[in-house]
């Protein structure tokens, strides 16, 4: 194994251009953008139909289509319809994180224990505060667990993004296997693997802060 | 007062749930509605506070319809424990039974001010504030259950066979010290169990419902036992009810004669202590005072080996005696009357 790449001072200089500080920057922000928009779609039609029970197909079908779905063969599609940039990226990286964010939020509902949602409302709750209040605190273990694996698939996934000519770590594959510099793609690989670990570590974190010791049984 | 005018509830899609069910549940006294698995109580109930709609008739609390008001206000002041608790998970006891108080507004810090008294109120240590409910055993939970009902301190309280998931040991514990507290706060209460015993034991009034929802007899544990309406009622309140209603009748009046009429009775100081039989003295397992049952006297004379059950004065000094065949006449003229 070649790790002269990956421990080259020069490639962690924050300034350099195809760096790994800014590579990894650029990575970050796609996976970011693609969490926060798949979370705003995803999020609310999963607690809709785990709270109404209306449509529960759709959350059954989303988690099996959105995995059988290519992430490379959509954003192609994407880029032949819109051009390059940065949206057929996004769509692509969006369409990959909202099955496991459904399919999470609507479990995470479904599974609930109805009576405590009914003594709830029977404590003169509204639906707002039911949901807010008890539904929520409630399912979060399971929905920070969708969280979590949607934000897996789309570290390692966003290396798509150097493929249509953005950056991200993806460049460090893409370039290194055009110039057959596999040091590159070998460092390309342990910087995306390093950094879907530390990424579950800190959710992990925020799990840990914010469910319930109540619910997670960590009292 | 909560009154059910001609109430009728049909499930979509199910039977009769309630069948045209009349009856007034008085202010300042608990009523229990028991009856046999599906015959509509936790229906009934949950139509108080609209958890449940009826199909026709009406609902009213203090002579307030309750279809008209406002949903989650309605709630707020009805103190409602459901089965099996029903706690939330994720808060802490402490912040379970200030749920309420803090819905009407009250900030955190008063809702768990007064809550933390009331936990001592029925009777959890206040260590236990802090606690989840999973750390909790059934009894404990059941406790928090009743005073987070109680916490906004509500005219109405609901309760759904709220003593149902803890061994009869405890339960009964809890009987009596919820029966201490309404003695003190005077809700009104509307209880369900399927527990005839339960419901005779709290009950200032029982109403029983039959298969479909329909009201078989309303009224004092006592006249249940002593008039039941109908054949259901009369096996459903069970077959020792003749006994079972001496429970409610006092023994002041029990026709005594004085202590020396009986050569049996050893005394000293005035005290009871020992029946003198044939076999030896035998000591005396109990005695009666005039703020006991009849059943009290019944048993103790049955169980007495010379048929005499004996009263003490509030110093247990014997004041005087009952023979079984003196009572058994007195009980027999009582019914007569
Ligand atoms: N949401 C519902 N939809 C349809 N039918 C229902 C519903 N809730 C209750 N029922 C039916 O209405 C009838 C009365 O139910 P209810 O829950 O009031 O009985 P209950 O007296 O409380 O019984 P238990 O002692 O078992 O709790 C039952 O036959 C039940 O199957
Ligand atoms: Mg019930």
């Amino acid at each position: 194994m070649n790790l002269s790449y990956l421990f080259d001072p020069a490639n962690w200089d924050p300034s350099a251009a195809g760096g790994f500080p800014q590579l990894l920057l650029s990575h970050l922000w796609y996976v970011f953008l693609a969490l926060l928009i798949g979370t705003v779609i995803a999020l609310p039609i999963g607690l809709y139909i785990g709270h109404t029970g209306k449509g529960s197909f759709i959350a059954i079908n989303a988690g099996n289509a959105g995995r059988s779905l290519p992430t490379l063969g959509l954003l192609m599609l994407m880029v032949t319809l819109l051009g390059l940039g940065l949206l057929p990226v996004l769509i692509a990286l969006t369409v990959l994180v909202i099955p496991p964010i459904l399919t999470s939020a609507y479990a995470g509902m479904r599974t609930l224990d109805r009576r405590v949602v009914d003594a709830a409302k029977g404590m003169g709750m509204r639906p707002w505060q039911v949901l807010t209040r008890v539904e929520l605190p409630m399912a979060l273990p399971v929905m920070m667990g969708g969280f979590r694996s949607a934000a897996l698939q789309v570290v390692a996934t966003a290396t798509v993004a150097a493929a249509v000519g953005l950056g991200g770590l993806g460049r460090l594959l893409i370039d290194g296997l055009a110039v057959n510099d596999y040091s590159r793609v070998l460092a390309g690989a342990i910087v995306v693997a390093v950094l879907a670990v530390v990424l579950d570590l800190f959710l992990a974190l925020v799990q840990r802060w914010v469910v319930s010791p109540g619910v997670s049984g960590r009292f | 007062m909560i009154t059910f005018e001609d109430v009728v509830k049909i499930y979509p899609g199910g039977g009769t749930a309630v069948d045209h069910l009349s009856m007034e549940l008085p202010t300042g006294k608990m009523t229990v509605l028991v009856g046999p698995s599906g015959c509509g109580k936790t229906t009934s109930l949950r139509m108080i506070n609209r958890m449940v709609e009826p199909t026709s008739g009406r609902v009213l609390i203090d002579g307030q319809d309750v279809s008209g008001q406002d949903e989650a206000l309605l709630r707020r002041g009805i103190g409602y424990v459901i089965q099996h608790a029903g706690l939330f998970p994720h808060r802490t006891v402490l912040d379970n039974v200030a749920t309420v108080p803090m819905l009407l507004g009250k900030t955190r810090r008063e809702a768990r001010t007064a809550s933390l008294e009331l936990l001592e109120r029925v009777g959890l240590p206040t260590e236990f504030a802090k606690r989840y409910p999973a750390q909790l055993s059934g009894g404990q939970q059941q406790r928090v259950g009743v005073a987070r009902a109680l916490a906004a301190d509500p005219p109405v309280m609901l309760m759904d066979e709220p003593f149902s998931a803890v061994d009869p040991v405890v339960r009964a514990q809890l009987h009596t010290e919820f029966l201490r507290l309404q003695q003190d706060l005077g809700k009104t209460i509307a209880m369900v169990t399927h527990d005839i015993d339960e419901a005779i034991k709290l009950g200032d009034y029982v109403a029983i419902l039959r298969q479909g929802g329909v009201l078989a007899q309303f009224g004092t544990p006592q006249e249940l036992l002593d008039a039941p309406a109908d054949e259901f009622v009369a096996s459903f309140v069970g077959r020792d009810r003749g006994l079972r209603s001496l429970s409610f009748d006092s023994a002041a009046d029990v026709p005594v004669v004085p202590p020396a009429s009986s050569a049996d009775l050893i005394l000293e100081g005035g005290r009871p202590i020992a029946w003198r039989t044939a076999s030896g003295d035998r000591a005396i397992a109990g005695t009666f005072t005039k703020a006991d049952s009849l059943r009290i006297v019944t048993d103790l004379a049955i169980s007495s080996p010379v048929g005499i059950a004996v009263r003490v004065d509030d110093n247990g000094v014997c004041d005087g005696i009952v023979r079984h065949h003196d009572l058994v006449d007195y009980l027999m003229e009582r019914r007569a009357s």
